[in-house]
């Protein structure tokens, strides 16, 4: 591995930025690594989310926004939970997650086209249609097949249903995915 | 009127943001300032002779220095004064620098700051009168609150030099933590062993009344004349029969109420000794398990009592002590292992506390120091520590480390490697803090001699697992999860103040941070002292501390009360409230503000009722000035006038 000559590698733009837009101040993790203790995905990362952490704290924006890491997290946010410095580690690889989204460096493509079908979705009904975007889902990812073996077994059990529900005030949900799409516009 | 007025640079921490000279121009101009000057800094030797001889020259009669917090310097600079002739009261100090320079950083608005601020010192000190102090005799005994290890320094090195001493502990006996130790770090030496010549010297030494299992009630008075009331709780045997033969803790039918020495790792009987070395070595009954206190009827401890010692109808005594000064050496607490739900602690009963392992290693302990696991008995061969349980933890409220974990941890795992050679040791830290004389080669030589594997990561779980405990954390350094299955996992949990820490401090009118702990008067240079003079402070009361720091400042405790009491009288400070008596209409509105008992009730000759303050308890805090309806009683050197001087300086500039 590399040395990394940290003078000329800290993005300190990129700490800022990470910082005012989820509100968490890397600064106060010491690493004790209790994030990353009570994981449930670190083993399918490729770095650790105190690594992340740390990666943060060091400024290494390409490092961190190539990462599978930022887009395996479920959000389970027992990293949140467990910080002993009170940082909301999830929100955090949520807006890393966001930003590497906007600049178009998406290392799990899957995963990324897996939200679209889903946001998609609750913006048509209003909530979430299992069936509409699981096919969205396979078709956009080319997994043709992907869970079709669960399907017998969520429908025997009544969990799943072929048509859409669609819940009262559907369209006030589109009007905020409309709202945010004009915001995004507006500020670039 | 002549006044002085002496600006400090204090080097750069002044003049850095404040222009000095233009300060002194513009002082210059007020009428009554025959003199205003710079200097680099005033608190120096020539800065002090300066002042010295510019009160000669000039003629001046008052003087203001602008420097740093009256904290800080104000009684050099009476002093000065006072040398060079003028009444020390004719003095006041305006403090620009922690209240202007330290705290902005535009040059302009500090200046004009500075300027309103001297300019207010000025007005006050053309209103000022000359004060004089009286003396006053002390009472040359002490009382020492605690009587652990810093406690029983404190009181010992008190005795030795000659002082009496009333040494007042809220447990049955003394000894406090170290008494519960097996062995300590870094040279592995039994703690009873070495605390065991002190205790019986506490008990021993002519100059020292010991009062076990009794609290605090009341504190009244001041520096030199305290009284204070001591509450000695009800043990329901007559210690003064009691020959400590044990013959009643054997024979007593009730087997599990709560053993609060060994910190409930077994169960002992309702009636007992707290341990072998006990001072004293008495017997005690917990009313909460005792049958006779339950159930109305059992009566086995009095009838085996071959002295006759037990009195189920004892009742708690007051008794009153007086004494010149106080050392609080009051301890610490440890966090509920509750605390920690994910951890599991209280639910699992094979993840237990650092304290407790200790009573499990300890040969007076209740395994009598073979480790077996509480829920089976049996051996554990796989033994987890986890440091920082708690400690440097913000989301419980601990954010601070506690001292002493990092060590004892490393003790522990050498000792479960010399009682049980087959087992192994694993250590969860996040750094190891050994910085005392040979710490850190201790702690290397768990690694190194005694094989116990230290892992630096937190740990997220504890869970079980058949037989097993599994300990889920990390490896910071591998950047990987790891789990260890674990036969006993000991926590070191955060070091806590008292839970009655608070309160004892209010009976004290000392001060406490966020976490309990006491505040020391100055962080570096007055570590034992408080704010409130007569009043100072030894061990972990001030702050997560091991043994030879709690002895040290137990030492340095004792010290300070000798020092205090090597002179036969003090001096009183004039700046206290006193009573205009043709004003006073006999309200006595202050005698019950008073929050230090300083006013009485006072009959005249011609039996009209005033209020009178007894000049050496008022301990100048204003609150019965703010009280009095009629302006009565005024605060000696903070007078209405003076006050009102000030504001009037500030409002017309």
């Amino acid at each position: 591995m590399d040395a990394i000559n940290l003078t000329e590698s800290i993005d300190w733009e990129f700490i800022e930025h990470v910082k005012e837009e989820s509100g968490q101040d890397p600064a106060l993790c010491y690493q004790c690594g209790n994030c990353t203790a009570g994981c449930p995905y670190s083993h399918y990362f490729d770095y650790p989310v105190s690594q992340i952490m740390r990666l943060l704290q060091a400024g290494q924006k390409d490092t961190i926004l190539n990462s599978k890491a930022i887009w395996l997290c479920a959000t389970c946010e027992t990293c949140t939970t467990r910080c002993p410095c009170e940082i909301d580690v999830a929100h955090i690889m949520d807006v890393l997650r966001i930003i590497a989204r906007r600049e178009n460096r998406v290392s799990e493509k899957d995963i990324k086209l897996f939200y679209d079908s889903f946001l998609d979705s609750v913006k048509k009904f209003g909530r979430i249609y299992e069936v509409g975007t699981l096919m969205s889902y396979n078709l956009r990812s080319g997994h043709l097949f992907a869970d079709s073996d669960l399907g017998p077994k969520v429908l025997a059990h009544n969990k799943i249903h072929f048509l859409p529900k669609k819940i009262k005030g559907s369209d006030k949900v589109a009007k905020i995915f409309d709202r945010f799409q004009e915001t995004l516009k507006k500020h670039g | 009127m002549r006044v002085g007025v002496f600006i400090c640079h204090c080097g750069n921490n002044i003049a850095g943001t404040v222009d000095v000279k233009a300060v002194a121009d513009e002082i210059r101009k007020i009428p009554g300032v025959a003199h205003a000057t710079t200097y680099m800094y005033t608190c120096s030797e020539p800065g002090q002779d300066e002042i010295k001889q510019a009160i000669k020259q000039y003629n001046l009669n008052r003087i203001v220095v602008a420097a740093c917090s009256p904290r800080m310097h104000e009684l050099t600079f009476r002093r000065t004064i006072e040398k060079a002739g003028l009444n020390k009261y004719y003095f006041e100090m305006a403090n620009i620098r922690e209240h202007i320079s330290w705290v902005g950083e535009n040059k302009e608005a500090n200046t004009k700051k500075a300027i309103d601020v001297i300019t207010m010192a000025v007005a006050k000190v053309m209103q000022d009168k000359p004060l004089f102090s009286s003396s006053f005799k002390i009472n040359k005994r002490v009382l020492v609150i605690g009587g652990g290890v810093a406690g029983m320094q404190a009181a010992l090195d008190c005795g030795d030099g000659g002082l009496e001493v009333v040494l007042v502990e809220k447990s049955p006996s003394v000894g406090g933590m170290m008494s519960r130790l097996d062995k300590t770090f870094p040279t592995i030496d039994c703690s009873i062993c070495i605390l065991g010549p002190k205790m019986v010297d506490v008990a021993q030494h002519d100059k020292i009344k010991l009062y076990a299992y009794s609290e605090i009630e009341d504190i009244k008075g001041y520096v030199g004349n305290y009284q204070i009331k001591i509450r000695k709780k009800a043990t329901y045997v007559d210690w003064t029969k009691c020959t400590g033969c044990g013959a009643c803790m054997e024979k007593c039918p009730s087997r599990n109420a709560y053993d609060y020495f060994n910190f409930g790792v077994a169960p002992t009987k309702a009636i007992n000794i707290p341990f072998p070395q006990a001072i004293p070595k008495k017997a005690k009954i917990d009313p909460n398990y005792c049958r006779q206190f339950t159930k109305g009827k059992c009566g086995v401890c009095a009838k085996i009592c071959p002295t006759k010692a037990i009195n189920y109808e004892m009742q708690d005594e007051i008794v009153t002590e007086e004494v010149g000064a106080i050392i609080v050496a009051s301890g610490y607490s440890l966090l509920d292992l509750e605390r920690l739900p994910e951890y599991g602690g209280g639910r699992y009963p094979d993840v237990i506390s650092g304290i407790q392992y200790e009573r499990l290693l300890n040969a007076s302990g209740p395994t009598a120091g073979h480790i077996l696991r509480p829920s089976d008995n049996t051996e554990p061969k796989t033994v987890v520590f986890v440091a920082c349980a708690g400690s440097r933890d913000k989301s419980i409220g601990v954010p601070y480390c506690s001292n002493f974990c990092c060590m004892y941890i490393a003790k522990q795992a050498i000792l479960t490697k010399d009682h049980i050679p087959d087992s192994q040791s694993y250590v969860f830290y996040m750094d190891i803090r050994s910085p005392g004389k040979g710490y850190d080669e201790f702690t290397r030589r768990a690694q190194e001699d005694y094989g116990v594997k230290y892992i630096r990561g937190r740990v997220s779980r504890i869970y079980p697992k058949g037989k097993k405990m599994v300990v889920r954390g990390a490896d910071t350094l591998l950047g990987t999860q790891v789990e260890v299955e674990a036969d006993l996992v000991v926590l070191g949990t955060a070091v806590l103040s008292n839970p009655d820490a608070a309160r004892l401090a209010e009976k004290l009118h000392i001060s406490y941070d966020t976490f309990g702990f006491y505040v020391e008067s100055h962080p570096k240079l007055r570590p034992v002292e408080t704010n409130t003079s007569g009043v100072f402070l030894a061990g972990a009361c001030q702050g997560p501390k091991d043994i030879p720091a709690s002895v040290g400042q137990g030492s340095a405790a004792a010290s300070k009360v000798l020092a205090l009491f090597s002179k036969d009288m003090l001096e009183s400070d004039p700046a206290v409230a006193k009573v205009n008596i043709n004003k006073c209409v006999g309200c006595l509105k202050c005698v019950r503000t008073c929050p230090f008992q300083a006013i009485k009730e006072n009959q005249l000759r011609d039996g009209r009722i005033v209020a009178d303050v007894i000049e050496t308890v008022c301990a100048g805090c204003g609150v019965c000035t703010s009280t009095c309806p009629c302006g009565a009683i005024q605060l000696q050197h903070f007078t209405d006038n003076q006050i009102l001087a000030e504001v009037n300086a500030l409002c017309q500039g």
